[in-house]
């Protein structure tokens, strides 16, 4: 059984289409991406499969459970970390966790298991007290993995857990999302549009305007959707190498020969063996699939 | 129903921690309480002695009375609905700041959700309410105390009506609203028009014949009719013991909006009572059918 399946899923607002026609499955203990730009669509989606929007058309299923009949029982099933905050600034780390542990009818004594257990997994005691508006924005985070587990899901929805954060948080999101995964087999959903994040995913899928324009493991994308190249540090004749039907480019002190796989990179080294003396192959890179797929550059570093 | 518990906690622990709503839900109770400690306070107190049949002598303390109980009137009338309004703004804010989402992706009812920041600003209210009404009540006490017990349990009972009817009124229209600019907005319409319309800068009767028509179509009008006949009525009574021609008594209750009609009708006080109870039930029963209708459709 999937964790989550997306069949034809719409959502527009007006004239944007923010999801058109979006499909997927989640396997379950998967670590899934979904990689696109501002705007691809992304967070409205995980909003409908959450059940805090309504969807226009298409189907949602969690756990088998579909959406539409059965949303409190997938509700329970479901944490999320929002892409804003959504905890209450002016309210303590405690009072907004307890405040939320009882909407999902934890409270008392069960709240305070769930919370010795919560306190271990986060190291939160140092901020338990304080405002969460004053906290820091890795401490922040902590603290929304916390509400997001408050009550013991099965999946786990990230909206873009690392934009913003210093690189020290961003390693210890992480690191979280590797523990939570491997003690508790959760299954986890990202959205990301960091090619370097979505690289360590089971599997991808490239969101674009609303619609899927790629999907597969890293390695079937990177095989699909990036080429390898030869790059050549010797001088060589132009000339020569447009006789030989190379793709070349020429770049800053060294020239770039584009080849499909491996295979052909070998080859064309074996065959112009006479004029390349300073070579070496370089393999195809995750950052190139989105381009490639999209026809956009992912945006590097902070927004 | 510990939901409930936990969600009427939380709203009103925001409500209190949450600068922007609880100063900015003070702002019209405190320009009023100036108002009156710079000339509201004369002005009523040179109107009521020039206004005195020739020869007469008043104590002081009785005419301090008659304007402290008016000052505590407008004070609670205007508190009941401004305070409402600004504490019943958590439930917008909450849609644009991300947490109605996050309530959203919880199994709570949106009933419950409803009901929550309904108890909520229904006790938040009360509460500044009732630091309103004691904080005048000792402010009579020291120019002239004409109040029984009865007169301040009636006092707080009337408060209490006035302020379900203030939060079902901010309930129904806050419904409506989504952002930030629409909170301002809202705010401070109500803030600065409802203080006026209710009679609280101005009494009723000093207004046009057309625009006291208008306002006695107004429900919240007899709100502040009803504070002020509990506040009032010892000094009423006072001024009979008196020998105070019981005609001049009419007149100044009139004046003061003690006395309030209905194109010339006297509305009695138990039909302001039925007005306001009536009103806000109603209210009730909207917000109940909007939150109804709104999760069928969304
Ligand atoms: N509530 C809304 N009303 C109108 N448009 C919206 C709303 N939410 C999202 N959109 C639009 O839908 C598109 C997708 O948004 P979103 O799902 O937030 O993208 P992403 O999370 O991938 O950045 C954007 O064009 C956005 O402006
Ligand atoms: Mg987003």
């Amino acid at each position: 059984m999937n964790a989550i399946e997306v069949k034809n899923l719409k959502k527009y607002f007006g004239e944007v289409k923010a999801v058109d026609d979006i499909s997927l499955k989640v396997k379950q203990g998967e670590l899934f991406a979904f990689l696109g730009l501002n705007g691809a669509g992304k967070s409205t989606t995980i909003s409908i499969i959450c059940g805090a929007l309504k969807k226009d058309e298409g189907k949602v299923f969690v756990n088998g459970f579909d959406i539409d009949t059965d949303i409190d029982k997938i509700k329970n099933d479901i944490g999320i970390v929002f892409q804003g905050s959504a905890l209450d600034k002016p309210l303590s780390v405690l009072e907004n966790l307890r405040s939320r542990a009882a909407l999902y009818g934890i409270s008392g004594k069960e709240f305070d298991e769930r919370m010795t257990k919560i306190n271990e997994m986060f190291e939160l005691e140092q901020v338990l007290k304080r405002p969460y508006g004053k906290l820091s924005g890795g401490q922040k985070r902590r603290v929304d993995f916390a509400r997001a587990l408050i009550h013991n899901p099965k999946i786990l929805i990230l909206d873009e857990p690392t934009t913003g954060l210093d690189p020290q948080s961003r390693i210890m999101v992480w690191n979280t999302v590797d523990k939570l995964r491997k003690e508790r087999g959760l299954t986890v959903f990202l959205t990301t549009h960091y090619m370097e994040e979505a690289a360590e995913a089971d599997f991808v899928v490239i969101l674009d305007s609303g619609k899927t324009v790629a999907e597969g493991t890293p390695n079937f994308l990177k095989e699909k959707y990036s080429s390898d190249s030869v790059k050549v540090y010797n001088d060589v004749e132009k000339e020569t190498l447009k006789q030989r039907n190379l793709d070349f480019t020429e770049e800053n002190g060294y020239i770039n020969i584009k080849a499909k796989n491996i295979a052909e990179a070998k080859k064309i080294i074996i065959e112009n063996a006479d004029i390349f003396d300073d070579f070496e192959i370089i393999k195809g890179k995750m950052d190139d699939v989105f381009l490639n797929a999209t026809g956009k550059a992912l945006q590097g570093g902070d927004e | 129903m510990t939901d409930i518990k936990f969600l009427v906690k939380r709203n009103i622990k925001m409500f209190f921690k949450d600068k922007g709503l609880f100063f900015t839900s003070l702002i019209t109770p405190f320009i009023l309480l100036v108002l009156y400690s710079t000339f509201l306070s004369n002005v009523y107190k040179s109107s009521f002695v020039e206004n005195l049949p020739k020869g007469f002598k008043v104590a002081d303390s009785l005419i301090n009375g008659l304007v402290g109980g008016q000052l505590i009137g407008s004070l609670l009338a205007v508190s009941c609905i401004t305070v409402a309004f600004c504490s019943n703004m958590l439930m917008v804010q909450d849609k644009f700041n991300g947490a109605r989402d996050d309530f959203r992706i919880t199994p709570v009812k949106s009933s419950h959700l409803a009901l929550g920041y309904f108890l909520a600003t229904l006790t938040c209210t009360f509460i500044i309410c009732l630091f309103a009404m004691v904080a005048g009540l000792i402010y009579i006490a020291c120019i002239g105390w004409y109040i029984t017990a009865t007169d301040i349990l009636m006092l707080i009972l009337t408060l209490f009506i006035m302020v379900i009817f203030g939060t079902s009124l901010s309930s129904v229209i806050n419904f409506f609203l989504s952002s930030q600019g629409q909170i301002s907005a809202v705010g401070s319409l109500v803030s600065s028009v409802y203080g006026f319309i209710c009679g609280a800068y101005m009494p009723i009767s000093t207004f046009s014949d057309g625009l006291q028509k208008v306002i006695s179509f107004l429900p919240g009008t007899y709100g502040t009719s009803l504070i002020k006949q509990n506040a009032l009525r010892g000094v009423f009574e006072e001024m009979s013991k008196t020998h105070f021609p019981s005609k001049e008594i009419e007149m100044i209750k009139d004046s003061i909006d003690y006395n309030l009609y209905f194109f010339d009708n006297k509305v009695s006080t138990l039909s302001m009572y039925a007005i306001i109870s009536g009103f806000s039930i109603a209210m009730l029963l909207l917000y109940i059918l909007m939150n109804k209708f709104s999760k069928k459709t969304k």
